[in-house]
């Protein structure tokens, strides 16, 4: 057991894989001698050389579709896509090529590919390096989509993506890079479509991704003096997505609530919350709640950008709210 | 254009070319028919007058190699060997079709032929071919890439990504420019920098600016054998711009009433197929063995037709098929 940051777990993720297996290769930008502007890729240029970690031009477009080619003849690439806003500009590669090339060749080519991105925001980047956009990526029928919200989940959640042979997003919050958790020794490796329920309750089911996790955990702390028990679910893939773990949730508090980092129209919520009032609409005891940012691009300034993130505080009230 | 000596082909490869021009021009022609038919839908970009682009790269190629094209590529597939039959049945929306109805006249792909797909999307295909020759180069497979596309790829972003690290990861991968002069309606001249769209801007990358005749399969075939062999033998990325023509619009729904009549007068004058006919002749091959190769390719035709107008409607199972390499679609628990 070890504690890391989430930023020293990426390069631990990508580690682990490059050693068990020498077709996995990675490349970005500024990701091999420089160790990443997040400086999440530190040591591996060093440890694997640099034909196995590369630096890339900027140019997202060839980074993405250098992967899927590569893919398509016999490697099993990992490319970072510095922050995720950068899908903006190989959205065609992401959306168009890699999402539907199994399935209109019929089977035929598999793309058994990683795209490792940072996401969302916190640090005060403003409206183009701080979106939150796994709802893109989500809405394209053939990309399964991961937001570990720790450090061993980035670890096992990455190792799964690598070693799926489909192609896998993998959003990264990069508020999160300099938090720490506890890993275990030796190789760890989780599964796709598995959500995890970090804090067990009786009232209210708290669904939360990625930067939201810690705040919904801290919300229920606080919301626990208050007498209100939450159930706290860390939703980790969005797809495949484990609808089976937060309905039996809901099935047992009655009630639901999201919590998004995305901006209000179609967030990852807004189909979890229609699930759960398809699946489960006469278990629930009140109305389905969505708490998200507001839909506005984010703002740099710090006093602004905190309050269009969901914090702590605003969750634990808002939830309250929703027990009256 | 490059002057052209004595052809480097032999008898048995020319002949081949030819064999392989008439599949191609057959086959389109009768999609074409297929299509006043009602027997496809959609639409269709045929390449016919673009033969001898296809061909020329074609007989250059060995198995192992991979092709990229667009959706201008039912010709490109084809050559590589994929089976004329599922081609047709794919244009008909057939279960027995290459990519069992669900990729369409855009998306005809072989693998096991290593043609890697038709592409869609203007440039996308520049980079994912480039990834191929990474995963060669990085594996030591020996392979060589060939990606074709139009004239208005050029203008594309994603061409002059593709280009710079293909040549700074010196990528086994020959880039084909298929100049029909025509982006899709608009000349391409009209809305180009340079009169070469994609030769005029080789130097930019450090690359050989390479022009060829695209309606001479013996000058393309030249070209490519020498670009192929250098790609295979760690010698990098390659260029080359094939000046052609389409007989046709530039889709199913395109008469081509734009294009002045003397221009597609003189391009038709050149047609690729009857002028090597008559060089082959020249040069002494008998007439009853070219008359075989016309009557052979015919004959495939037919007989693909006649596969392909047998075959089944996908199933409604089908359609959940495939998404994920567990060969279904599934996306919740």
């Amino acid at each position: 057991m070890a504690e890391l940051t989430y930023r020293e777990a990426v390069s631990r993720a990508i580690a682990q894989e490059m050693e068990r297996d020498a077709s996995v290769y990675f490349i970005g930008e500024d990701v091999a001698a420089a160790g990443g502007v997040f400086k999440t890729t530190e040591g591996l240029f060093e440890r694997f050389g640099p034909k196995r970690v590369r630096d890339t031009p900027i140019s997202e477009q060839a980074i993405i579709g250098a992967i899927m080619g590569a893919a398509m003849n016999g490697l099993r690439p990992v490319a970072e896509l510095m922050f995720s806003d950068f899908f903006a500009v190989c959205w065609d590669l992401i959306a168009n090529q890699i999402a539907k090339t199994r399935y209109m060749t019929n089977g035929q080519v598999a793309l058994p590919l990683v795209i490792r991105t940072a996401n969302g925001g916190g640090v005060r980047f403003g409206a183009q390096h701080s979106q939150s956009v796994e709802g893109w990526a989500m809405a394209i029928p053939g990309l399964k989509v991961v937001v570990p919200s720790n450090p061993v989940d980035m670890i096992g959640l990455f190792a799964a993506a690598v070693r799926d042979p489909d192609p896998v997003i993998v959003v990264e919050p990069k508020v999160l890079y300099a938090t720490k958790g506890e890993v275990p020794d030796g190789e760890v490796v989780d599964r796709l479509g598995s959500a995890k329920v970090l804090r067990e309750g009786s009232d209210v089911t708290i669904a939360a991704l990625g930067a939201m996790v810690p705040r919904s955990l801290e919300a229920a702390e606080a919301l626990a003096g208050d007498g209100i028990d939450a159930e706290v679910i860390d939703v980790r893939s969005l797809v495949p997505l484990d609808a089976t773990t937060i309905l039996e949730s809901v099935g047992k508090t009655g009630r639901f609530v999201t919590v998004e980092e995305s901006p209000r129209l179609c967030g990852w919520g807004a189909e979890v919350a229609s699930i759960v009032a398809e699946d489960r609409f006469f278990d629930l005891d009140g109305p389905i709640v969505r708490i998200t940012t507001p839909h506005i691009p984010l703002p740099a300034a710090d006093a602004l950008e905190d309050l269009a993130i969901p914090s702590a505080a605003s969750i634990a009230e808002r939830v309250s709210t929703t027990m009256d | 254009m490059s002057t052209t000596s004595k052809p480097v082909a032999d008898e048995q490869v020319r002949l081949d070319m030819y064999r392989m021009m008439q599949e191609a021009r057959l086959f389109e022609k009768r999609a074409q028919d297929l299509f006043l038919e009602g027997l496809i839908k959609g639409t269709s970009h045929l390449a016919l007058g673009q033969e001898a682009v296809a061909a020329g790269f074609a007989a250059a190629l060995r198995p192992e190699d991979l092709v990229y094209c667009t959706y201008r590529g039912h010709v490109h597939t084809l050559l590589r060997g994929a089976p004329m039959g599922a081609l047709m049945a794919e244009l008909m929306g057939r279960a027995n079709g290459i990519c069992g109805g669900k990729g369409g006249s855009m998306h005809l792909t072989d693998v096991s032929h290593g043609a890697m797909g038709s592409y869609a999307i203007v440039g996308a295909h520049m980079p994912i071919a480039a990834g191929a020759a990474w995963a060669a180069q990085e594996r030591g497979t020996g392979q060589v890439v060939v990606c074709f596309f139009g004239d208005g790829t050029t203008n594309i972003g994603a061409f002059h990504e593709a280009l710079n690290l293909a040549v700074v990861w010196q990528l086994p991968v020959v880039y084909v420019c298929e100049n029909n002069l025509y982006m899709e309606y608009t000349p391409i001249g009209a809305v180009t920098a340079v009169a070469n769209p994609a030769a005029d801007r080789a130097i930019a990358y450090g690359l050989e600016p390479i022009v060829v005749d695209g309606n001479d399969v013996d000058e393309v075939f030249e070209t490519a054998t020498r670009l192929v062999d250098r790609a295979r033998q760690g010698g990098g990325p390659a260029l080359v711009e094939a000046k052609t023509y389409r007989h046709g619009g530039h889709s199913r729904a395109d008469p081509a009433k734009y294009r002045p009549e003397d221009e597609v007068k003189a391009w038709l004058a050149r047609d690729p197929i009857p002028t090597y006919r008559d060089r082959l002749l020249a040069s002494g091959v008998n007439a009853t063995t070219i008359d075989r190769v016309e009557r052979e390719a015919l004959e495939l035709v037919d007989r693909a037709t006649e596969e392909a107008k047998a075959g089944p409607y996908p199933e409604p199972d089908a359609l959940g098929t495939e998404l994920w390499a567990d060969g279904g679609s599934a996306w919740r628990s």
